[in-house]
């Protein structure tokens, strides 16, 4: 039996403006297994991103169910959700959402604080995070002195300070330029073969497409289709060959 | 979907990590802090100097001097002037006003920061108190020296309308004359003037960050300023 690690039951969500009311998500179904790499595809507004907060338990659904780890989030208290926050996920956003107060470091080290880890010992775990993504020789620079490119390095070891199970990224290579795009994803594809972490991506970046397991394009707030590696090798390959 | 090991509960975080982080948060944001504390200061100074002058006024009036110079002011009346009245209500307006209005700001353009600490495990109480202490400190020492900018602005009002004479009946402590009113002096405004400000600081600060705390990161992060 496959290992589920998320599966939402027809999730909607409704955002309300004045008189209007807006339906972000219509009734979503998906269940995504332990160690996958699954891209979230759609056009902007299509609901990828509000999916991706209710994913992480960053939002709450307006009908429907998600369940983590075969736990249904809307029945944890406010601490449990903020531990599930903490140890279970690691978030990266579009805009690495960065304290530009606390300098790389300092950021690393903030999710570890709020696990009540040791101070030594969370100084070496940011020490040696940093040095996995490059940023060794950065680490005391506050994010408005690093590139665009070094600041999601910060935000991609900020997200596994705690060791989590499911790292959700959100477009997160959207304000980077190719090349830097293109190591970003690395760095997140090589989490996912060499820690097994679950990686969940909102994105409609096209070079996200080869390193995803599956990719659930998203339409008008409802699952349009999910495709599958293979399916995809052969639409590159097609793109490719043009 | 079998149930694997269940979540467990956020801890509380000690009271001295909390105070690390809040005066860690104000030192590097140095400046924007200076700006807001002087919101406050400015509001305080304003209060202070208005209700000592008044305070100073009453206590020389009281003593038989007159104004050197104000001497067409209803200086014979005894007691507190409508017109005293109304600018001490009036900076108190302009002093509630103003540091509300500097703490709004100070924490509306931090709600990304809000949404951000709760997205890593952040209780909306460790949030709460971030702000808490982070404006106490702020409210305290921009009240402060608000309260003897104040003072001294009022001393220096004093000297220029009774000379001298000023210091001899300086109002420093509480009186009751005989006719039955009650003097506050000059110490108990400056004391009256800090209290204000911090609370008014904490209030200003508190609640808006307890309302981004209970928002949903997602929502939190939202918010464009």
């Amino acid at each position: 039996m496959a290992d589920i690690v998320v599966k939402t039951e027809d999730v909607v969500k409704e955002y309300r403006m004045g008189s209007n009311v807006l339906r972000a998500l219509d009734g979503i179904n998906i269940e995504i297994e332990r160690g996958e790499y699954i891209s979230l595809m759609g056009p902007s507004g299509s609901g990828k991103s509000t999916l991706f907060n209710m994913i992480g338990a960053l939002d709450t659904p307006t009908e429907g169910q998600v369940y983590i780890d075969g736990q249904n989030m809307s029945q944890l208290s406010q601490r449990q959700i903020a531990a599930f926050r903490c140890h279970r996920v690691g978030y990266i956003f579009q805009s690495y959402n960065l304290l530009h107060v606390r300098s790389a470091h300092g950021n690393v080290t903030l999710p570890m604080i709020f696990a009540g880890i040791p101070e030594k010992r969370r100084n070496e775990k940011a020490e040696e995070l940093l040095d996995m993504v490059g940023l060794g020789d950065r680490m005391y620079h506050l994010p408005d002195e690093l590139s665009g490119g070094q600041r999601q390095r910060v935000a991609i070891a900020r997200a596994l300070a705690n060791d989590p199970s499911i790292v959700l990224a959100d477009e997160p290579t959207a304000n980077l330029d190719t090349v830097i795009g293109r190591e970003i994803i690395d760095l997140i594809k090589r989490l996912n073969e060499d820690q097994g972490v679950t990686i969940i991506s909102a994105t409609h970046d096209l070079k996200m497409l080869d390193v995803s397991d599956r990719i659930v394009d998203i339409r008008d707030g409802l699952v349009e289709r999910i495709r599958n590696r293979e399916d995809i090798e052969i639409e590159v390959g097609e793109v490719g060959g043009h | 979907m079998q149930q694997r090991t269940p979540i467990e509960e956020q801890i509380d975080l000690p009271f001295m990590e909390s105070l690390r982080i809040s005066f860690q948060s104000l030192k590097i944001r140095f400046g924007r802090s200076i700006i807001t504390t002087a919101g406050i200061t400015l509001g305080i100074a304003f209060l202070v100097s208005v209700w000592t002058n008044n305070e100073i006024g009453l206590a020389l009036q009281e003593s038989g001097r007159q104004s050197t110079i104000n001497t067409f002011e209803e200086t014979t009346e005894k007691g507190i002037s409508t017109k005293d009245i109304w600018l001490i209500v009036m900076s108190l307006i302009v002093c509630v006003v103003g540091i509300a209005n500097s703490m709004l700001m100070a924490v509306t353009e931090r709600f990304r920061e809000i949404g951000t600490m709760k997205c890593l495990g952040a209780l909306d109480g460790f949030v709460v108190r971030l702000f808490l202490l982070e404006s106490g400190f702020q409210g305290f020492s921009g009240a402060l020296i608000g309260a003897l900018i104040g003072t001294l602005g009022a001393v220096l009002l004093g000297l220029k309308d009774y000379g001298l004479d000023l210091f001899f009946y300086f109002p420093l402590l509480p009186a009751q004359p005989e006719d039955g009113t009650m003097r506050l002096g000059v110490l108990v405004v400056i004391l009256l003037g800090c209290c204000l400000g911090m609370i008014l600081a904490v209030i200003g600060s508190s609640f808006p960050a307890w309302r981004a705390a209970k928002l949903p990161p997602a929502e939190a992060m939202r918010t464009e300023v």
